[in-house]
């Protein structure tokens, strides 16, 4: 349940960005979720409605977006795109792949009034 | 709710002192309420401070309330782009940490396991071998109790304990905290004993300079794939509790592939804290890196000292 922990950091985010471009109250959220984020969008959406409550983010609508995952390839030395983090190399048929992509959750942008 | 540790309200407890005493000097403006604000509306300052950063207050003193009083029409929506990662709070924290422990000559290490990996154990059995050779001081996380902390004060070296109440890892905040309370030694070893979980401290950099997991060999072959994340970072995999292995149907071959395959650059010992084997291993594993550490903090300051003398 670390999505309660990652939404309060969201929370932390857009307070920081409600004093610098001050605005009131936030309509929209969206974040962009990686493939590889080891995030369960349920739960971080549970745990959205249940951090916002009482701050200005509280009643926004949640977007998320997928972004795929990348994985470096120790067999054949290539950056390759993963649809699962079990997959094999779709250049060489590798198993030994280190993500670096995709493991990020990150805030593209606000709607707000 | 804490939104600078990410712990419930009132939940994280560092050696048993409760009620975020920790938080004191995060406020800053949250009391002052510098805002201006029209008195036509009922605005009770009730909430508390205890565990919460200032941003909190903030938050209610904007009256975000469902009746949305201090904004009646003010502006049109507007977009605002931030392409912000949410964990950047905790890697920054873990930044801070980790120049902390480099000026101080310190070998941080994370242990990350599943509950019942034997992290304490090894811990104790570590201490007890090095026997004061090594300075040696340990963070313990853990949801409740002060147990592991107790274990490990016992063989003489200093242990902190955290209690994250509901939180299911340590962060950078919570380990910053801790080493307040720590004095360390140069060149010594920091253990951070994450929470025992699989999953969620594997996202919280905590300012380590090496991480270690730790899995029992009890535990299954496939576990590496199940939870890549708490492996694909590591730089050690201890497969622990071997001296169970003629007891059980574990295929160790597999068991070792599948870490390799999901942490192809770590290093992989197997070892028992009740046989020894593979203790001397992972103990010449440590003053290896222990002594790559203070090369390159002695490297790095030796090239500072001579780009100092030349601008003389």
């Amino acid at each position: 349940m670390h999505e309660l922990s990652l939404c309060e950091s969201v929370v932390d985010v857009i307070l920081e960005n409600a004093r610098l471009h001050d605005f009131r109250q936030v309509r929209r959220v969206r974040l962009s979720i990686g493939r590889f984020a080891g995030v369960e969008t349920a739960a971080l959406r549970f745990s959205f409605d249940v951090v916002v409550r009482g701050t200005l983010v509280e009643g926004a609508e949640l977007d998320l977006v997928d972004e795929p995952g990348t994985a470096w390839c120790f067999d054949c030395g290539e950056t390759v795109t993963l649809a699962d983090r079990l997959d094999p190399c779709p250049r060489c048929g590798g198993t030994r792949l280190h993500p670096n992509g995709g493991m990020d959750v990150a805030i593209k942008d606000l709607e707000v009034v | 709710m804490c939104t600078t540790c990410g712990c419930g309200a009132g939940e994280t407890r560092i050696n048993g002192s409760a009620g975020h005493d920790h938080h004191a000097h995060d406020h800053g403006e949250s009391h002052a309420h510098g805002h201006d604000h029209a008195n036509d509306h009922a605005h009770t300052h009730d909430h508390t401070h205890g565990p919460s950063s200032g941003q909190v207050g903030d938050v209610l003193d904007y009256g975000a309330g469902p009746a949305r009083a201090h904004a009646p029409g003010l502006s049109q929506a507007r977009m605002i782009e931030i392409e912000q990662n949410i964990l950047s709070k905790n890697n920054g924290l873990a930044s801070t940490n980790r120049t902390r422990l480099r000026r101080e000559g310190v070998l941080a290490l994370n242990l990350l396991a599943g509950p019942g990996a034997g992290k304490t154990t090894l811990l104790v059995e570590t201490l007890r071998r090095l026997g004061g050779a090594l300075p040696a001081a340990v963070i313990e996380g853990d949801q409740e109790t002060s147990n592991d902390a107790e274990r490990i004060r016992a063989t003489g070296v200093p242990a902190i304990q955290i209690n994250t109440g509901k939180g299911c890892h340590l962060d950078a905040h919570m380990v910053g905290h801790a080493l307040d309370h720590l004095s360390l030694t140069m060149g010594g070893l920091l253990f951070i004993e994450n929470v025992g979980n699989l999953v969620c401290p594997a996202a919280f950099d905590l300012g380590e300079r090496r991480r270690v997991t730790l899995l029992s060999v009890t535990e299954g072959e496939d576990k590496p794939l199940k939870y890549p994340d708490i492996f694909q970072d590591a730089d050690l995999v201890l497969l622990t509790k071997a001296d169970l292995l003629p007891h059980l149907d574990v295929d160790l071959a597999l068991l070792r592939a599948n870490v390799e395959r999901i942490a192809p650059k770590a290093a992989v010992i197997e070892l028992s804290t009740r046989s020894g084997g593979g203790m001397e291993q992972w103990l010449d594993w440590l003053r290896a890196e222990r002594r790559s550490l203070l090369q390159e903090l002695a490297g790095e300051a030796e090239s500072r000292a001579a780009s100092l003398r030349a601008a003389e």
